[in-house]
């Protein structure tokens, strides 16, 4: 949903940002996802042993597919076992907000950040340990340390090729705007994936050009509204729609459910640092009133861990690694992206793009 | 006790205070005690609009103004009310001509129809919603939504009418014949007053479960309060607070509104000792428009959305979800805590509808009252309350099944009540008087005399939350013990990665699991009314 990331050298970070990355390059080249205070092995020998045998609780925003199988790995090494709670990231940061303190919930994982965000506003969030957080670029995870990214993915555009070719595609989200896309585009703007994009345009041509392509889109969508992402790449992809944004992994989830000969649609990237163009971060943290601190910032670091990292690579969830110098060989490569620069702290809790999309009729 | 002057005195003067009593224990303590329990449950059910006002009051000024006073609140209030009103008046007439045509016409296949124009309440509403939107992709919006709330809650309304129908005293509608009374006068100046509170109390529950549909309206793309309230839930909980609390407002004036036009006026019959049962018209020339327009809601309501399960179960695709609990281990965790969940919301309906019954004085009816708002306010809405006090002071009960059940109880309690208020003024309480005059202590009376009296308002009460527990979604998610996995859980897990293959089985098993009560409910009344006897002449 919101995260985006400054992936171009934006002004502020850049030296110490390079710095971090450089030397959390260097250490997953070397194999290292350290934990807190041991030195954690990303192989699967055991850590330390301290948190074996302890149950912690994690409270998962994210994609099921994609947390279960980090969370087997996770206890397969430790020995540690986790109750994952699943619902919506949103309901989720709710409910950890009126638990007030007394959240049965060591850690949060959830598929954008601004959920977390949200938390750490409201000061439940613990310091994710240095360790964890120097395994992935510093911009991906929270400026103040209390969460850190995991795992990243880029919002394109997705359309049927059997209706359009590429050459007829918008190089800018600003061109989905166009009134020859009336009828043919499909939109979810109730996913919070969606809320970013308003974000970044919001910054770049403010807010009132954002309500009015809001509402450009709305009509050029008609009844093409649909409640998630998964219902919009599959009605691209059955032609019912003939294109709309989404991130990249719902495509590629449906190629695995529908096989290679079931997908009538491609993906294709906007102009490099379009205001569409973004990506997108997952993150995970470790509350504040967590009675497992060590157990649950051990599972952050082997989120962020080489071992962890792999996991993502090998299993359905098709996000981009971040860390530990992993990458995945199937999607394009990640150097290659060239998304817009934009900093996770302006999308925030993401109640900006909200109203912006309130004003619009389309929340 | 009364003596045998007295008790015929009783029988001959109409209904005053005095008489109206279902409630077999001694007057004074009788009425204290009835008021304490009856207060009980309304304060505890009270506690969601507690907590939203606690919330709100963290809501600056600024941020209610964004909230509330913008061109969107209009087109939210517009919405909200033209739907209200259009399915309300579709949902009375629809529940209440079914049930006629099962519960006093000789309809061919009874206990087949019985069962099947129940079912509508079986079906999670999103899985009726989504059936539609990917048959219809472009039927969304005021009517999509009219038609799709129509057909899912028109049971609410059946219910209690079937109900209260099956109690009618047939010696009424025979002196009305017998006093020259038409068919259609007779309906109206005798039977529509008998199944009143039952089409009211049932078009009451409709229109506060319409202000706090959620599900449905999302996948029809309907903006209601409700659906802004998720929205709000995002990013700001005073503000979605702010907004759930103008939901409560809507419902109070509801509740007003049903009050006013409710009436006094009381029925009752002989007593179920001198239970006859109604009798049944022979349909005649109306046979085929019968069978006609039963047919066609139940294709509408039953056919497109089991239709679309078993498009999904023949077409099941490869998922990348996990099967992270068995098909039997979900079940099972949803009949436990539903049947948990219907008893006692049922126990706790029954003295509020007795107190109800009795109507005496404005305390009664606005305890009575009270009770109805928690059904206007979203499932999620509840759940997080339920957090709230749970974290706050009962912690040994958060995240457990005694929550659970709680949580199913509180939010389907409306509907228990409905049901067995709806039998409960239909009972004479001088029954009840009569048997405390013989001898019997209040709690005799009370197992053999009211009890069986209030029987049918029961077994639909229960049968009512069963099946809204089972297809409850929202709140579950919230409450569920963690690591629980209910039908209802894994279909979301499933449906929302548009795993409709894996997601079928269980939208399957909660459609059957939901449909077991309403099927043995209907065989029992069926037995019990099997040799009806048949008027000649429609």
């Amino acid at each position: 949903m919101r995260p985006m990331v400054a992936r171009a050298r934006s002004g502020r970070a850049v030296g110490a940002v390079s710095a971090a990355i450089a030397a959390a390059v260097v250490l997953a080249g070397c194999g290292s996802g350290t934990s807190t205070s041991t030195a954690g092995p990303s192989s699967p020998a055991p850590v330390a042993g301290s948190i074996k045998g302890q149950t912690i609780t994690l409270y998962n925003g994210q994609h099921e597919q994609t947390t279960d199988a980090l969370v087997k790995a996770f206890e397969k090494q430790t020995g540690a076992i986790i109750k994952v709670r699943s619902d919506d990231e949103d309901v989720l940061a709710q409910q950890i907000e009126q638990e007030a303190g007394n959240s049965p919930a060591d850690a949060f994982f959830t598929e954008n950040t601004p959920p977390l965000a949200r938390l750490d506003e409201k000061g439940l969030l613990a310091t994710v340990n240095p360790s964890t957080l120097s395994s992935v670029p510093s911009q991906d995870s929270a400026s103040d340390h209390n969460w850190v990214g995991v795992s990243a993915r880029v919002s394109m555009l997705v359309y049927n090729t059997d209706d359009l070719k590429q050459s007829d595609l918008p190089t800018s989200i600003m061109g989905l705007a166009d009134p020859k896309w009336k009828g043919k585009l499909d939109i979810a703007p109730s996913e919070t994936d969606f809320q970013p994009i308003v974000t970044s345009l919001a910054a770049s041509i403010g807010d009132a050009a954002t309500v009015k392509w809001l509402q450009a889109i709305k009509a050029n969508a008609g009844s093409h509204q649909d409640p998630d992402n998964e219902t919009l790449v599959a009605n691209v992809n059955k032609g019912t729609t003939q294109l709309g944004v989404i991130n990249h992994y719902y495509w590629y989830r449906l190629k695995d459910e529908n096989g290679a000969s079931g997908m009538h649609s491609a993906l294709q990237t906007f102009a490099p640092h379009d205001d569409g163009y973004l990506l997108d971060v997952s993150g995970a943290g470790v509350l504040k009133s967590s009675k497992h601190q060590q157990a649950a910032q051990e599972l952050l670091n082997f989120l962020v861990s080489n071992a962890g990292q792999k996991v993502l690579v090998a299993g359905d969830s098709w996000e981009y690694p971040i860390g530990s110098g992993v990458t995945n060989p199937t999607l394009p490569a990640f150097s290659s992206l060239q998304p817009k620069a934009f900093d996770l702290t302006q999308i925030g809790d993401g109640a900006k793009a909200v109203q912006l999309l309130q004003q619009a009729g389309l929340d | 006790m009364s003596t045998t002057r007295e008790r015929v005195a009783t029988a001959a003067v109409p209904p005053v205070t005095a008489e109206r009593r279902l409630w077999p224990f001694p007057r004074p303590r009788r009425n204290l005690v009835l008021y304490l329990i009856a207060g009980a449950v309304a304060v505890g059910l009270l506690g969601p609009e507690v907590f939203l006002v606690l919330q709100a009051n963290g809501v600056g000024w600024a941020e209610l103004h964004r909230v509330l006073f913008r061109p969107l609140t209009v087109e939210l209030l517009t919405n909200t009310v033209e739907l209200a009103v259009g399915v309300t008046i579709l949902t009375a007439i629809i529940g209440t001509a079914t049930a006629w045509c099962v519960e006093r016409t000789a309809l061919p296949l009874k206990r087949m129809w019985a069962v099947l124009v129940v079912l509508p309440v079986s079906i999670p509403d999103f899985v009726v919603g989504y059936a539609w939107h990917s048959l219809f992709p472009n039927f969304i919006g005021l009517h999509a939504a009219a038609v799709v709330m129509t057909l899912d809650l028109y049971p609410l309304v059946y219910l209690p009418v079937a109900a209260a129908l099956r109690r009618t005293d047939p010696a009424l509608e025979e002196s009305a014949h017998a006093l020259g009374l038409g068919k259609w006068a007779t309906f109206r100046r005798v039977i529509l007053p008998q199944i009143r509170p039952a089409v009211l109390g049932g078009s009451l529950v409709v229109i506060l479960a319409l202000l706090a549909e959620f599900g449905a309206f999302e996948i029809l793309n309907f903006r209601t309060f409700t659906t802004e309230i998720f929205t709000e839930l995002q990013v700001d909980t005073s503000a979605a607070s702010a907004l759930s609390l103008l939901l409560v407002l809507m419902g109070i004036v509801v509740l007003i509104g049903e009050g006013f036009s409710s009436g006094r006026g009381r029925v009752s019959r002989g007593g179920p000792q001198a239970s006859r049962p109604p009798v049944r018209r022979r349909l005649g020339l109306w046979l085929g428009p019968t069978l006609l327009g039963l047919t066609a809601v139940v294709i509408l309501a039953v056919g497109v959305p089991i239709g679309t399960l078993v498009y999904w179960l023949t077409h099941s695709q490869h998922t990348t979800l996990p099967a992270s609990t068995t098909l039997l281990s979900a079940t099972l965790a949803t009949a436990r805590y539903s049947v948990f969940a219907a008893a006692l919301g049922t126990i706790a309906a029954t003295p509020v509808a007795l107190l109800a019954a009795q109507r005496r004085g404005r305390i009664a009816k606005i305890v009575e009252r009270s009770t109805y708002l928690i059904q206007s306010v979203p499932g999620v809405v509840i759940a997080l309350s339920l957090v709230f006090f749970a974290v706050r002071y009962v912690f040994p009960i958060y995240q457990t099944s005694v929550l659970m059940v709680i949580a199913y109880a509180l939010l389907f309690f409306p509907l228990a009540l409905v049901c067995v208020r709806a039998s409960a003024v239909q009972a004479s309480p001088r029954l009840a008087e009569m048997g405390r005059s013989l001898g019997y202590r209040p709690l005799q009376v009370f197992f053999r005399v009211t009890l069986p009296i209030i029987s049918p308002g029961i077994g639909a009460a229960f049968c009512l939350v069963f099946l809204s527990s089972v297809t409850e979604l929202t709140a579950t998610l919230v409450l569920v013990p963690t690591g629980v996995h209910t039908l209802a859980t894994q279909f979301w897990a499933y449906q929302t990665n548009t795993a409709y293959g894996a997601a079928a089985p269980y939208a399957a098993v909660i459609v059957a699991i939901a449909a077991i009560p309403s099927v043995v409910l209907g065989a029992w009344f069926s037995r019990r009314q099997g040799d009806n006897p048949v008027v000649v002449g429609s």
